[in-house]
């Protein structure tokens, strides 16, 4: 049996920045994770990473990433270093994405 | 300290001028990212999770007053005010932007530094004894070769593009800081049957993926053979280095796999030739440089006054070290406070650390590969001043070469290779065993923590060394014991099964609990009672309660 297709997200890091953005159903860039676009089939992922690749002197590293769905219907960090690229590290809490939430 | 001549100025800001004009062909989009991220690396700028990190090299460790207060600047400038010294020497900044990383590289020549060679398939910064000049134990101060493999291969055209990275760690001693026998080459100084120093050379140690102790390929090399010894060494690696497999390009594969007696009779043949084709190294040079590492002016022994803090003592046994002139000390400025991320400083601190030089001890500073910071000369009246000035900035804590003396790799908190994070381990580590009485008790303890398998934790010669992996989607952790890194250098030992994120430090703790019920005296140390009894107890005690659970 095949195994279940884990809904997918698009993210990578600003050029300028370096830090983790990911790519939005409106076709645009956001720091939220919460507003990243899920591809739910395998066409559907290809055609993200496409579409989020096409902007090569904004983002780089750009790649597919396993995505959970929040119990508002929103992407959520599938693995532990996608919790952890929500964040920042973990032994500076006032650095990193996760200093901008407090 | 060495000084940069006219060459040396002109090649560092000819580089920075150039990485200005790829950045700003990178923001322009006339340079693709393919394009630039070897540019990029190419002058110690990475790419990690949450950010640009920028690694600045360190030549051998050693530093003033000035190049530490400049990299205090840009902490406060470019970065978020702190910086992470590594267990290569360097000192990685977390947080750089893209455009501001030239304007960085300027502010480095401006006091002689550079991030030349930090990364890339070349000769990476050339490491040495922390404690050279100044050690007790030592034949020659080993930096004037230092500086001198620097200037070899700094851009030596023929090993820019090697088959993987390569590294050279060097020692004066033959008690071994350096981890020497970790290095794709390692030199030791040793001296011939008519006493002239030399080097005893080892080829092929390394650890990551493979971890394997260097093997002696030469147990005598006088000193004027060595550039050219060097060069058939390169020579030899750089012609039959694996290129099909990233995994397998060390320079440790290839001598594993040709076997050492035949790569050695490689390596003389070559050498033969370039003995001959290599003209003498300009006697001129080679003294300019050798002034450049002579002693300071020490002053003349003076009375001291006797040790009434219980403080001041603890911190003299423990991180205090002895110099080669009696009335002087060796200083090690522990970067490992209880609860802290070894190796970082924030630009107070390196500040801090800057002045104590400057004043007390002749203008020297030196970062040890395990992550600390070392004043090599000085003189024993000023031990209860520096400790009074280390102490105001939380920078005494006496745990050198104790269980809360970790060395940590910036794990997943930071680095895009990583499988599980690493410093958080090592400070829960420190927090368990913050008692110093107790950490005194137990002893010398190495403790190694790497966050991937490429081991810049230097996990597999740890007396205890711990690997973070990724195990089904879940942080796992291995654990080594009775690794060595010193002279006596062995890889150690896996116990078995590995541990969860919340069972790696109750692990630790039957782990040491073991060994002081098994010590025979309280001077045997971890490491020997491991060497006596074997891995059998030590596994029976770390995985008892596992069994007990399951039961």
């Amino acid at each position: 049996m095949a195994r279940k297709f884990q809904p997918q997200m698009a993210t990578g890091n600003d050029l300028f920045e370096g830090d983790v953005v990911y790519f939005t159903s409106t076709g645009c860039w956001s720091r939220d994770i919460g507003d990243a676009a899920l591809a739910v089939n395998s066409e559907a992922a290809d055609d993200l990473l496409a579409r989020a690749s096409a902007f090569p002197n904004e983002v780089v590293s750009v790649y597919l990433v396993d995505s959970a769905i929040d119990d508002r219907g929103r992407a959520a960090p599938a693995h532990f270093r996608e919790v952890f690229r929500t964040r920042g590290p973990s032994n500076y809490p006032e650095h990193g994405r996760q200093a901008e939430s407090v | 300290m060495y000084q940069y001549n006219d060459f040396d100025q002109a090649f560092v800001r000819e580089r920075v001028a150039e990485f200005r004009d790829q950045v700003e062909r990178r923001i322009a989009g006339s340079l693709t990212e393919a394009e630039f991220l070897p540019l990029r690396l190419r002058n110690g700028l990475y790419l990690q999770l949450h950010a640009y990190m920028f690694r600045i090299a360190i030549p051998y460790g050693t530093l003033n007053s000035r190049k530490m207060r400049q990299l205090a600047m840009i902490a406060d400038r470019w970065d978020k005010g702190y910086g992470h010294f590594t267990t290569r020497q360097n000192i990685q900044f977390n947080w750089p932007k893209l455009r501001d990383v030239p304007d960085i590289l300027d502010a480095l020549a401006d006091v002689e530094m550079h991030a030349n060679q930090t990364s890339g398939n070349c000769i990476r910064n050339v490491t040495a004894d922390h404690f050279a000049g100044a050690a007790a134990d030592e034949i020659e101060d080993p930096r004037a070769t230092a500086e001198l493999l620097r200037q070899w291969s700094t851009d030596h055209p023929e090993f820019l593009y090697l088959p993987r990275k390569f590294k050279i760690g060097i020692t004066g001693a033959p008690n071994d800081r350096a981890a020497t026998k970790t290095h794709d080459i390692g030199l030791r100084m040793v001296r011939s049957s008519d006493g002239l120093p030399g080097y005893e050379v080892s080829v092929g140690g390394g650890l990551g993926r493979t971890p394997i102790i260097g093997k002696v390929v030469r147990e005598y090399l006088p000193k004027a053979d060595l550039i050219p010894y060097l060069e058939a060494i390169l020579q030899v690696y750089n012609l039959a280095g694996r290129r099909d497999n990233k995994f397998k390009a060390r320079l440790k594969i290839l001598v594993n796999e040709t076997g050492l007696d035949e790569i050695r009779q490689q390596i003389e043949a070559r050498f033969a030739e370039k003995r001959a084709e290599w003209p003498p190294i300009n006697p001129g040079l080679l003294a300019e440089i050798e002034a450049a590492f002579t002693p300071p002016v020490f002053e003349p022994a003076a009375p001291v006054a006797p040790v009434l803090s219980a403080g001041l003592r603890s911190f003299i046994d423990t991180n205090v070290a002895e110099h080669k002139q009696p009335h002087y000390a060796i200083v090690t400025v522990s970067l490992k406070p209880i609860g802290g991320t070894p190796g970082d400083a924030t630009s107070h601190q390196m500040r801090v650390l800057a002045d104590i030089a400057e004043e007390l001890g002749h203008d020297d500073l030196r970062i040890s590969h395990e992550q600390n910071v070392v004043f090599p000369h000085v003189p024993r009246r000023h031990l209860p001043e520096i400790y009074d000035r280390l102490k105001a900035a939380g920078l005494a804590t006496a745990n050198i070469g104790l269980v809360s003396d970790i060395i940590a790799c910036p794990g997943m908190d930071y680095c895009s290779l990583a499988t599980a994070r690493s410093i958080p381990v090592a400070q829960e580590i420190a927090e368990t065993f913050a008692d110093i009485d107790r950490q005194r008790d137990i002893g010398p303890l190495k403790i190694k923590i790497s966050g991937c398998i490429n081991a810049c934790g230097h996990h597999h010669v740890g007396h205890i060394g711990i690997l973070g992996l990724d195990r089904a989607g879940v942080e796992n952790y291995q654990i080594t014991l009775g690794g060595d890194a010193t002279e006596t250098a062995v890889v150690g030992d896996k116990t078995g099964p590995g541990f969860a994120y919340d069972e790696v430090v109750p692990a630790v703790e039957r782990l040491i609990g073991a060994y002081l019920d098994m010590r025979t005296e309280p001077g045997e140390t971890f490491l020997e009672t491991f060497r006596r009894v074997g891995m059998g107890p030590f596994k029976a005690a770390l995985y008892e309660e596992v069994r007990s659970d399951a039961a």
